[in-house]
C-alpha cells in the first residue's frame, strides 16, 4: 500500500517536472512554422528580388514579371479603405463609449459589431459583389474593393478604439464634466488627444489585415492580367496577395520562386507597417505626457 | 451684452454637440446597418438560385457539378470538404492552442510571455495566401509525402494543418484570457492543500477556465470553415464527397475562389449559387459564433 502511493507520486512528480516541456510543444509548433515559413520563403526567392519586382507589369514570362499593377492596386483600395475605417471607427468607438449611455440600442450595436468580425472574410467579397459592384452599379472597381475592406477590417479597428477611450482615466472626464464640459468637448479635448496614439495603433493593425486580404478582393475583382497603372476610383484592379495566388497556381518553378520573393516583398511590408505602429505610438505617447 | 454673447455661445455649442451625437450615432450604426445588408443581398439573390434549383436537392444532393454541362447542384461535397478540412485543423489548434495558453499563463516567465505571445500571435497576422503557398510546396512535398504515401499534390490533410496553424493564435488568445481571469485565490487555496504545481493547473485553473477554453474552439473552429485561400491553394477544385484526406477536395470558399477566378456571368445559375453556397456558409458560421460568444460572455460574468 505505502509502496503503491510511493510508486504514483514518483510519477507524478516526474509529469510536474515535464509538464511545462510538453506544454512548451504547443508554442514551439508556433515558433517553428514561422520560423520554416520564412526559411523557405526566403530560400527560393530571394535571388529573385530586385527593384524590376516593383517596377514592371505582370507577364507570363516570369523572367519579366513584376507586382507594379498589383502594388499601386494595393495602395490605392487599402489606403481609400483606411481613409473610410479609420474615422468611422473612431466615430464609433466614441458614440459607444461616451455618448450612448448603457441602454439597450448601445448593446445591440456592440452585439452587431462582435457578428460583423464573426462573418468570413469571402462572404464580404460574395456580398461586395452583388450588392456594390451590380446592385449599386460600382463595377469591379478600386472603389467597391474599398469600401470592402473597410467594412472588413471596421469591427477589428473599432475594438481598439473602444479599448483606447477606456484607458484614458475616468478623473480627466469627470473632471471636464465638472466643469461643464459638453460630451462633444470631453471626447475632443479629453479623450481624442490621449486616445489617439492606441488609435492609430489599430488603424496600422486594420491596415496590415487589408494588405493581407485577398479572398474578398478576388471575388470583387477576378483575377484580371492587368498591365496598366489604376489612374481613377472605378478602374478594374487587382493587389499584391491575389498576383501572389496567381503565380502560385501556375505550375512553372519559375513563377514559384517569384511567387516566394513576392511574399518576401508583401511580408516586408507588414513588417515595416507594424514597426511603423510601435514606433509612432512611442512618439505620440512621449509628446503628450 | 456679454449675456447675449454667452447665451449665443451656449447655444451653438448645444447645436454642435447635437450634430456629432447624430454623426456618431450614425457611424456606429453602419455595422448593424452592414449585416442587414449583407443577409439581405444573400438571401436576395439565393432566391433566384432556389427557382431553379430546388433546396431539397441543394441540401442533400451528393454531386456538385455546377460548371459542367450537365449542372447537379447538391451542397455536400463540399461542405462535407469544408467540415473535414475544418475538423483536421481543430485537431491542430485545440491542443497546441490550449497548450500554449497554459504555457503561456501558468509557467512562462514576464520575460519569455513578452517574447512568445507576440510570435503567436504574429501567425494570425500572415497572409493566408502565404499559408497556401506553404502547404502546397513546403509542408506537403518536402514534409508529409515522406510520412504518407499516396498523399496529392492537393490534398485535405495539409490545407487542414495549416488552417490549423492560421487558427492556433484564436485558441491560444482567448484561452489565455480565460486562464487569466481564474482567481489568484483558487490557486493559492490547493497550494496550501499541499497540492503540486500540475494539480493546480490540471485541476483548478482549467477547469475553472473550461467554458473561455471551449468558447475558444468554437469561435477558432468558425474561423476554420471560413478560411478560403488556403482551402483555395493547397484543397484543390475537386468537389468530390469523400473521406479520404490524402485526395484534394473543393471546401465552400474554395468553390467561391474558384468560379471568382473564371467567369461567371451576372444573373447565371453559378453566380447565383455563389451566393446560396455564402448564404449557407454564413449561417453555419454565425451560429458557432452565436454559441461562441454566449459562452464567453457566461464565463467572463462568473467571476
Amino acid at each position: 500500500m505505502g509502496h503503491q502511493i510511493l510508486k504514483t507520486s514518483r510519477l507524478k512528480k516526474l509529469l510536474d517536472r515535464a509538464m511545462p516541456i510538453i506544454l512548451s510543444l504547443g508554442v514551439f509548433l508556433a515558433v517553428a512554422t514561422v520560423a520554416g515559413l520564412i526559411i523557405d520563403v526566403v530560400s527560393s526567392g530571394w535571388h529573385r528580388l530586385s527593384p524590376g519586382l516593383l517596377t514592371n507589369y505582370a507577364s507570363a514570362n516570369p523572367a519579366e514579371a513584376g507586382l507594379r499593377s498589383a502594388f499601386l492596386g494595393t495602395i490605392y483600395t487599402v489606403g481609400l479603405s483606411a481613409i473610410i475605417c479609420i474615422p468611422l471607427s473612431i466615430a464609433t468607438a466614441l458614440y459607444l463609449t461616451e455618448f450612448s449611455g448603457t441602454g439597450r440600442l448601445s448593446s445591440i450595436l456592440r452585439y452587431n459589431i462582435a457578428n460583423l468580425a464573426g462573418v468570413p472574410s469571402i462572404i464580404f467579397g460574395v456580398v461586395g459583389l452583388g450588392f456594390l459592384v451590380y446592385g449599386l452599379g460600382m463595377g469591379r472597381s478600386i472603389i467597391a474593393g474599398a469600401f470592402t475592406l473597410a467594412i472588413l477590417t471596421l469591427p477589428l479597428v473599432t475594438v481598439t478604439c473602444i479599448e483606447a477611450i477606456n484607458t484614458v482615466p475616468d478623473d480627466l472626464r469627470l473632471g471636464a464634466y465638472a466643469l461643464g464640459a459638453t460630451k462633444l468637448q470631453v471626447a475632443a479635448h479629453v479623450l481624442l488627444p490621449r486616445a489617439l496614439p492606441m488609435m492609430l495603433t489599430g488603424g496600422i493593425l486594420g491596415i496590415s489585415r487589408a494588405i493581407g486580404e485577398a479572398a474578398p478582393i478576388l471575388v470583387i475583382s477576378g483575377l484580371l492580367f492587368i498591365r496598366e497603372d489604376p489612374v481613377s476610383l472605378f478602374d478594374i484592379f487587382t493587389v499584391m496577395p491575389l498576383q501572389l495566388f496567381n503565380w502560385i497556381s501556375r505550375p512553372q518553378m519559375a513563377f514559384r520562386e517569384l511567387a516566394s520573393a513576392g511574399i518576401i516583398v508583401l511580408l516586408l511590408l507588414l513588417l515595416g507597417l507594424n514597426a511603423a505602429a510601435i514606433v509612432l505610438r512611442h512618439r505620440l505617447t512621449r509628446r503628450l505626457t | 451684452m456679454i449675456a447675449e454673447t454667452v447665451a449665443r455661445s451656449i447655444r451653438r455649442r448645444r447645436q454642435q454637440n447635437k450634430i456629432f451625437t447624430f454623426l456618431f450615432m450614425s457611424s456606429a450604426m453602419v455595422a448593424t446597418v452592414t449585416l442587414v445588408i449583407i443577409y439581405a443581398t444573400l438571401i436576395y439573390e439565393s432566391i433566384g438560385f432556389f427557382q431553379h434549383v430546388n433546396v431539397f436537392e441543394f441540401l442533400t444532393g451528393v454531386k456538385w457539378t455546377p460548371l459542367f454541362e450537365e449542372k447537379n447542384f447538391g451542397v455536400l461535397p463540399i461542405f462535407n470538404a469544408t467540415l473535414i478540412t475544418s475538423a483536421i485543423a481543430i485537431a491542430l489548434a485545440a491542443p497546441a492552442g490550449l497548450a500554449s495558453a497554459i504555457f503561456l499563463s501558468e509557467y512562462a516567465s514576464m520575460n519569455v510571455r513578452s517574447v512568445v505571445k507576440p510570435v503567436i500571435e504574429t501567425l494570425a497576422g500572415i497572409p493566408t495566401v502565404v499559408y497556401g503557398y506553404f502547404a502546397l510546396y513546403f509542408l506537403t512535398p518536402e514534409f508529409l509525402r515522406q510520412i504518407i504515401p499516396g498523399l496529392g499534390i492537393h490534398n485535405a490533410l495539409a490545407t487542414g494543418l495549416m488552417i490549423g496553424v492560421l487558427i492556433l493564435p484564436i485558441v491560444a488568445s482567448i484561452s489565455d484570457d480565460a486562464l487569466l481571469a481564474v482567481p489568484a485565490d483558487l490557486r493559492f487555496g490547493a497550494y496550501a492543500l499541499g497540492a503540486r504545481k500540475i494539480d493546480v493547473v490540471m485541476r483548478i485553473a482549467v477547469p475553472a477556465a473550461l467554458s473561455g477554453i471551449a468558447a475558444s474552439i468554437i469561435l477558432a473552429f468558425a474561423r476554420a470553415m471560413g478560411e478560403t485561400m488556403i482551402a483555395a491553394i493547397a484543397g484543390g477544385f475537386r468537389p468530390v464527397l469523400t473521406s479520404d484526406v490524402r485526395q484534394a477536395m473543393e471546401t465552400m470558399t474554395a468553390y467561391i475562389a474558384q468560379v471568382a477566378t473564371g467567369d461567371a456571368p451576372h444573373g447565371t445559375v453559378e453566380y447565383q449559387s455563389l451566393f446560396a453556397v455564402g448564404l449557407f456558409l454564413l449561417i453555419i458560421t454565425a451560429l458557432l459564433n452565436f454559441v461562441g460568444l454566449r459562452v464567453v460572455k457566461r464565463w467572463a460574468i462568473k467571476y
